[in-house]
């Protein structure tokens, strides 16, 4: 695998390897050494032009417990009128000597440019509204440990519907879990209120709902997306009550799911908006398993990318 | 090089026949001394020099990208013997002075005859009329107004500013795009691609919206509009509807839109970024046919140089806008001639003629004929190449034909009588 | 039961009836042979330990695993005796993971704390020691054994390391050219060992 840039890159085996290799990986988050050698000698750059502690600190996570040198670039002004390039950012990134590096921008198809300007291996860690790879690929990793705990081997996602609620036009963490829970077989609906589901939608793997309550009751799996303040000034919905209401997951609705179904959030929550704190503390909220899922999921990945041969 | 025989060529819609050129004009050919310099156009087409409604020329402000010295060797290249510079220059053309000074560079610099386009709004702010008449009046004599790069969406801003220029027999060229339904990060067409990719995108009806409107007000002030860049069926359609009342409206396509699709966009390489944008299959099928049936009067450059470091950034980061000056007939050869759209009479009505007409340019788009300016392009109608970047006039490089095979047609171009450009010189 | 000839159908040889010698391969153990071998080794590991106390069977993954197991049923059939088995894989220690596409990981598996165990390694073939060296790397980042030692099926000799085994089930010397197969029945459907003409000299593996 050459680089890691979109959900759809991964076929069924390769998603399996990637999650099974990540429950090794989870054990060693308990052990004394927190430390592989497998990537001993790797240079991993952390190239993020959109702020983000959480996943930044994640993939710094992963790849040094993988014993990989990592460095965090933080790639700012790279605007028209600041005249540097991101052709020269990353080209003077990468001729430093990397073996991989970590993009996140705020601008969709980044990394992808990225891949054909350089050598070193590019990893997508979120590029605008587009895509986030090993966001989905956690995702996946959680759904499966929480299905396994009734279907143990459970492989793929055959007959498991997964509802992602809220904004999708903006949203890369939808797309790419559309892309990586269709490989795995799972039935996905997107609900949103119209203005907030992107042009072409009839050509997804997915059903459309704009009605909340009427798919409630049949996900297995119910992801809340968040729903970021500045879309209000958009216009894109009249107030956060009326957007509440009828797409949050208030506590009536929490008694609506079906029964053994859980809760998902890629973080960080609006508490309030698009997910009550009912929801987000619940006991079948695996929100918090996503988050340790990040390290684990990310150091299988790495070691994808960098455990072998050139 | 006062005297020049050009011997044999076909003469668009007359056959083949001989042209003599002296100081600037033709003259009948029989007037040929024995030794004067000789141009064998046997198998080649004469058209009228072509005319550019619509190139950017980048000077004054970025002559990184662009100077009236590279971009007209470009346009000489391409076969054009006249470009209309657009206004968003830095400074922008909103005064005679600044017109002046832009004409001024075109006769000092240029290959091809430049035509100041003059700013609607002061400073392109879409807000204040920029000094129309006094440009108009100028040396530069504009007559071609324009905020391209932005739409004039003020409504009553635009009615003023038809009415005004009827005193002078001036045009409005409108870039038609809804600033509420496409904003400034808008980066391509809004459809299935821009929704799986991620990008944001606008719709066709930011742009038949504003055409609709602006049709409407060039009946009220029984004035002269011409709409930029066409990129959508739905612009067609008004137009259509538009010319049926005998509205004084005019259209140009770009050659780009003629060919290109939104499908371009999908490795995000920002070469295929331009406004408006490349947009689906159906949409260029539509636009090949509004220039074929006239619909579309004009095909115009759009020539948008940008130097590399304004394009290599993320797509939606990226600077708008593609070559076209060297390439356009080449376009128009392969989508209009060889399907049988356009013969070479038309080529040469929408190339030249229609274009002079609107730009109001008296000396060019004329027959090739005795008296008349030596304004003329020789084609050769079967030659091809492999379209090379890095193998242009223009001081830059984003052209979105690299690598593709296209035709070859430009072999000599004549400006007033002096041979501008000559294939393999 | 005989003990020359073609080997004998065993109860546990789901698949009754095994390879011949052929041009390319020949069996050097058999069924019964392996099973003498593993309870040889399981008495001698309990010898040397003095008993059971703080023992722990760690297979490399795959065989050594199921070796191990059979080592502590010996233990548990033969003195009544749980020793805990568990698996260690070593992949990401090994020293050759950039010559070859990225490897698949296999399964860590501990039943006891490694701190001041007496951790007996168990694999199939001892072959350079790398794999070995590999597996020492592994556990000293899981904990500090009081002992490590080794035992191995079959030892074929051609070291790159300084390493040896404490229990061996047979001494098998071969070629560097050679490989040498052993199958087992909870994993290949059948008890041997054999030496095969290998394609690869240069496939070094345990």
């Amino acid at each position: 695998m050459r680089h890691l840039l979109s959900a759809a890159d991964l076929d069924q085996t390769q998603i399996t390897e990637i999650l099974d290799l990540a429950e090794e990986m989870s054990l060693v988050q308990g052990r004394p050494v927190k430390k592989l050698p497998a990537l001993r000698g790797r240079t991993v750059v952390n190239l993020f032009f959109e702020d983000s502690t959480r996943t930044r600190s994640s993939f710094e996570i992963a790849g040094k417990w993988l014993s990989a040198d990592v460095i965090n670039i933080s790639g700012k002004g790279s605007s028209v009128s600041k005249g540097e390039s991101l052709r020269d950012t990353v080209l003077t990134v990468a001729a430093m000597g990397v073996d991989a590096l970590v993009i996140r921008h705020h601008a969709s198809g980044a990394p992808w440019q990225a891949s054909r300007w350089i050598d070193a291996h590019v990893l997508n860690a979120g590029d605008g509204t587009h895509e986030h790879p090993t966001q989905a690929l956690l995702d996946a990793f959680t759904i499966r440990r929480h299905l396994r705990s009734s279907t143990p081997d459970l492989m793929r996602f055959d007959g498991k519907t997964v509802a992602i609620v809220g904004d999708i036009t903006h949203s890369r963490v939808a797309r790419s879990n559309v892309l990586l829970l269709a490989t795995l077989g799972a039935q996905v609906i997107l609900v949103a209120p119209p203005t907030l589901l992107p042009a072409g939608i009839d050509s997804w793997p997915v059903l459309v709902c704009t009605d909340f309550d009427e798919v409630l009751p049949q996900a297995d799996i119910v992801m809340m997306l968040r729903v970021q303040r500045e879309r209000m000034s958009g216009g894109y919905f009249p107030t956060p009550r009326e957007y509440t209401i009828s797409y949050g997951l208030t506590r009536p609705r929490l008694e609506m799911m079906k029964p053994g179904a859980a809760i998902c959030h890629p973080g960080p929550m609006n508490r309030g908006l698009e997910i009550s704190a009912d929801a987000a503390d619940a006991a079948n909220s695996l929100i918090l398993e996503q988050v340790a899922a990040g390290v684990s999921v990310r150091m299988s990945v790495l070691y994808e990318l960098l455990g072998g041969a050139e | 090089m006062t005297s020049l025989l050009i011997r044999g060529a076909d003469l668009v819609g007359r056959g083949r026949s001989d042209l003599l050129i002296r100081s600037g004009r033709f003259v009948d050919p029989a007037d040929a001394g024995a030794d004067v310099a000789q141009l064998d156009a046997d198998g080649l087409v004469a058209l009228p020099g072509l005319v550019d409604l619509h190139t950017h020329l980048r000077e004054p402000g970025r002559e990184d990208a662009e100077t009236v010295h590279s971009g007209t060797l470009a346009a000489a290249r391409g076969g054009f013997t006249a470009v209309l510079a657009m206004a968003n220059t830095t400074p922008v053309t909103d005064t005679a002075e600044a017109a002046a000074h832009v004409a001024a560079l075109g006769a000092r610099d240029g290959s091809a005859h430049v035509v100041p386009v003059g700013a609607v709004s002061k400073g392109l702010n879409g807000v204040e009329l920029a000094e129309l008449g006094l440009m108009a009046r100028s040396s530069a004599r504009v007559r071609v107004f324009s905020d391209d790069g932005h739409c004039v969406s003020d409504a009553r801003l635009m009615r003023r500013a038809l009415e005004y220029v009827r005193a002078f027999d001036g045009v409005i060229a409108q870039h038609a795009q809804d600033p509420q339904l496409a904003g400034v990060s808008a980066c391509c067409h809004e459809g299935e691609i821009s929704g799986k990719l991620g990008l944001p995108g606008w719709p066709a009806a930011a742009e038949a919206s504003v055409v609709a409107r602006d049709v409407q007000i060039a009946e009220l002030t029984r004035s002269r509009l011409h709409i930029c860049h066409v990129s959508c069926a739905e612009t067609v359609d008004v137009i259509r509807w538009a010319k049926q009342r005998d509205i004084n409206v005019t259209a140009e396509v770009a050659p780009h839109h003629l060919v290109l699709t939104t499908n371009e966009v999908l490795g995000y390489d920002p070469t295929y970024k331009v406004n408006p944008p490349l947009r689906p299959s159906e949409q260029v099928e539509a636009l090949r046919e509004a220039l074929a049936d006239g619909t579309i009067d004009a095909v115009a450059t759009d020539h948008a140089p940008h130097a590399r470091h304004d394009k290599d950034h993320a797509f939606a980061e990226a600077a708008f806008g593609m070559l076209g000056l060297e390439t356009a007939l080449a376009v128009v050869v392969e989508t209009m001639i060889k399907s049988g759209l356009l013969s070479w009479t038309d080529v040469a009505k929408r190339m030249s003629i229609m274009p002079a007409h609107i730009a109001r340019l008296t000396d060019q788009g004329r027959p090739l004929a005795v008296g008349e300016p030596a304004n003329v392009v020789l084609v050769d109608p079967a030659a091809r190449q492999v379209i090379d970047r890095n193998d242009s006039a223009s001081l830059s490089r984003n052209n979105p034909w690299h690598g593709r095979e296209l035709p070859d047609p430009v072999v000599a171009t004549i400006w007033a009588g002096r041979l501008t450009f000559r294939k393999g010189q | 039961m005989s003990g020359t000839g073609a080997p004998q159908a065993r109860p546990e040889d789901p698949t009754p009836g095994v390879e011949v010698d052929s041009p390319t391969s020949r069996v050097v153990l058999d069924a019964d042979q392996i099973a003498r071998a593993c309870a040889r080794m399981a008495h001698q590991i309990l010898e040397a330990n003095r008993g059971a106390e703080g023992l722990a069977l760690m297979g490399i993954p795959t065989r050594g695993v199921a070796l191990a197991h059979r080592l502590a049923a010996v233990m548990d059939e033969v003195e009544g005796v749980r020793v805990p088995v568990g698996a260690l894989d070593v992949t990401m220690y090994r020293d050759d993971l950039r010559r070859q596409p990225t490897r698949a990981v296999g399964h860590t598996h501990l039943p006891v704390e490694v701190d001041d165990s007496t951790v007996v390694l168990v694999d199939d073939v001892l072959y350079s020691g790398r794999t070995v060296r590999a597996a020492l790397d592994a556990l000293g980042d899981l904990g500090r054994p009081r002992a490590v030692r080794l035992a191995v099926l079959v030892d074929r000799g051609h070291r790159e390391l300084p390493i040896r085994a404490d229990h061996v089930g047979s001494y098998i010397p071969t070629r560097s050219g050679e490989h040498v197969s052993v199958r087992l029945a909870e994993i290949d459907g059948v008890n041997q060992v054999s030496i095969e003409q290998g394609n690869d000299p240069d496939r070094r593996e345990a």
